[in-house]
């Protein structure tokens, strides 16, 4: 194992472990909590940085010649340090804006109304005169812990379900990925709206977790092609022979080289779970008020749109702007990891 | 290919009785009734509706009606055309309902999925033609733009353009060509998006085939060799693709549906999950289904005929 999946591996733990407490956390993200949270995570991103520098002498493995790769592509890393710049902006944001400026998203001043941005307020203001930029910023909480939860859940289901249908073949194989046949033919997204309509109860986590939950189809095929071509390799017949376990051939040996397809599948399922997300919000299924959501700021801001266009226009630009970023973020992960999968 | 039309029919099956069992087990599970108001009803007139609903009886024989309804041919039923019960709100039967508004979504879809193969292959093949140009730039970051640019944003937007400041078009309602020029637009950018990238791939990948070479050698006019010899198969992974967007541009469509107030399915549809019209509700999920069993089933075969390499083994 190389070093530098040592330290992807830890990125991966951190994400998970932040996405768990801000789960746990979810009846009031705070500030501080989130402080911690993301300081930890930058110093993480930065360690594994140096790590990977002074590794690249050593070795060309997968990872250095991806990493290598993706930092000759500009527009990816540009978009890299955006989606970075997002998560700042949305877990830092609000602890800084209350520090510098005295402001926070649910101080009301009617007097003020809707107010055009001005130096005061970047963002302007709703017509209940809260400042929108503190609160976009907590809505890019809600829409980072469920992509974080919902693609986390959708990776551990599907890599877990492809690995074993591809690995022990045959009748298994056939039963699991006819049960993905049929899951697949469900819209989806429909059942989600019902459950979370008919159940008014049920709670963020359940809804992100849900979200995940009808994800993970793609992730499953995925894994299930790339364990198909591996699992008659010559290393994996050595592990067999010298006794070692089917889960422990599966976790140690299989698993970690379907890592890049599946790195790169979870970064462009981020900006679709954001994205459902926000339009279950939209639909008044998802985060509720006073809790500010992306898809709520917008659906506040369509109705206004003819009077208060900034209401609308900066949520959106924002969520526009997070979501193209992942997007080709994902693309340039693929371009790095899967140098035949290039698309020119 | 019998084998894999079976298959896929046996499988619509069980999808079908688990999509009913699922709208029921909810209707028995959900609080809240479609009967509720905001005022409670008077137990009396609460038990009329209950009883002319047969939601007085207990629940296995519901359950068991409710099968029994779906079999084509069934007593209940208009000719092979399933009983999926009558609305609790608008007191019409579902088919009914159904049948009236499904055009409405299939129009917007169609008129959805043409925008988006049109400008889709247009923008791809012009970007392939001139790689790592100005051009090609321009259109895959404007291609990228529309995947990011969520439906409902977008189409608040185009509301306030073009209806409110220019006032070319009308905002809402599905009255007329005109009508739907917006909701197919909003509609339709992410699959533009995705399908002006498919293109681009794919035409790159053709023009170094060796036939395009001996096209070029004979000396055909460049715009002969791109548009004529290299679409054919360059367009192959947008023909693929095809599926996937009709069923996401028919069943997906209920955001766009309220935004610009259109009377399709998906208007319906949210409509019967916020009233708790469960006998429309469990239709429509059926409707639902079957269409994208169907359309798979379609992709399938089309995967098949296409591309005799990947004749699927099933």
């Amino acid at each position: 194992m190389s070093r530098g999946m040592v330290f992807l591996l830890i990125q991966g733990i951190a994400l998970v472990a932040i996405g768990v407490h801000g789960v746990l956390g979810l009846g009031g993200v705070n500030g501080a909590d989130a402080c911690i949270g993301f300081g930890g995570l930058s110093l993480l991103i930065v360690l594994a940085a140096l790590g990977r520098r002074e590794h690249q002498a050593a070795g060309n493995s997968l990872w250095t010649d991806a990493w290598r790769r993706l930092r000759k592509n500009r527009m990816a890393v540009a978009c890299g340090l955006v989606s970075y710049a997002v998560f700042l902006f949305s877990f830092a944001g609000p602890t800084v804006a209350r520090a510098v400026a005295g402001l926070d998203g649910l101080t009301l001043d009617v007097d003020l109304g809707a107010a055009p941005p001005s130096l005061e307020h970047w963002m302007g203001t709703d017509p209940l005169g809260r400042d929108m930029m503190v609160r976009i910023m907590e809505g890019g909480q809600w829409a980072i812990w469920a992509g974080l939860t919902a693609t986390a859940v959708a990776l551990v289901i599907g890599v877990a379900w492809g690995a074993v249908a591809g690995y022990m073949g045959g009748k298994t194989d056939e039963v699991m990925m006819r049960i993905v046949d049929v899951l697949y033919a469900f819209p989806t997204v429909v059942f989600v709206i019902v459950i979370m309509a008919v159940f008014e109860t049920v709670s963020l986590v359940v809804l992100f977790a849900l979200i995940g939950a009808i994800s993970w189809l793609n992730m499953a095929r995925i894994v299930r092609g790339q364990v198909l071509s591996l699992r008659h390799r010559e290393f994996v017949e050595a592990a067999h022979s010298i006794g070692a376990t089917t889960p422990r051939i599966l976790a140690r040996h299989i698993v970690p080289n379907t890592l890049g397809p599946v790195i790169v599948y979870s970064t462009l399922a981020l900006p679709s779970v954001m994205l459902t997300e926000a339009f279950l919000s939209f639909l008044g299924l998802g985060v509720q008020a006073p809790r500010a959501s992306w898809g709520t700021l917008v659906t506040e801001g369509a109705s206004q749109i003819a009077v208060n266009p900034w209401t609308l226009i900066f949520p959106g630009l924002i969520m526009g702007i997070t979501i193209f970023a992942l997007n080709f973020l994902g693309d340039g992960l693929r371009d790095a990891l899967d140098p035949q999968m290039r698309k020119d | 290919m019998i084998r894999l039309i079976l298959g896929r029919l046996a499988t619509g099956l069980i999808v079908i009785f688990c999509v009913a069992t699922f709208s029921f087990c909810a209707q028995k599970v959900a609080p809240g009734g479609p009967f509720d108001e905001e005022r409670p009803l008077d137990p009396q007139i609460m038990r009329a509706f209950e009883r002319a609903y047969q939601l007085d009886r207990p629940w296995y024989e519901q359950y068991g009606q409710m099968m029994r309804d779906l079999v084509p041919f069934c007593e209940r039923c208009d000719g092979w055309q399933p009983f999926l019960g009558i609305s609790f709100k608008q007191h019409k039967p579902v088919t009914e309902i159904i049948a009236h508004h499904f055009p409405v979504s299939v129009k917007l879809g169609l008129m959805a999925l043409g925008f988006a193969v049109l400008f889709g292959v247009g923008f791809g093949v012009l970007a392939a033609a001139r790689q790592n140009s100005l051009g090609d730039h321009a259109s895959m970051s404007f291609a990228l733009i529309g995947i990011s640019i969520p439906s409902f944003v977008l189409g608040p937007l185009l509301i306030f353009i073009f209806s409110v400041q220019l006032a070319w078009l009308p905002p809402a309602r599905a009255e007329g060509f005109a009508s739907y020029i917006l909701p197919a637009m909003t509609l339709g950018l992410i699959y533009m998006g995705v399908i002006a990238r498919l293109s681009r791939s794919g035409m790159l990948e053709t023009v170094r085939q060796d036939y395009i070479r001996t096209a070029r050698a004979k000396g055909l006019s460049e715009r002969v060799v791109v548009w004529k010899h290299a679409l054919r198969l360059g367009l192959m992974p947008v023909v693929t693709y095809l599926g996937p967007a009709i069923a996401g541009l028919i069943t997906g469509s209920f955001v766009v549906e309220k935004i610009f107030q259109i009377p399709g399915l998906g208007f319906y549809f949210v409509e019967s999950v916020v009233l708790r019209d469960w006998p429309l509700l469990t239709g429509l999920l059926i409707v639902y289904s079957i269409f994208l069993v169907v359309l798979n089933l379609l992709v399938d075969i089309s995967y098949g005929l296409l591309d005799p390499r990947i004749r699927s083994k099933r």
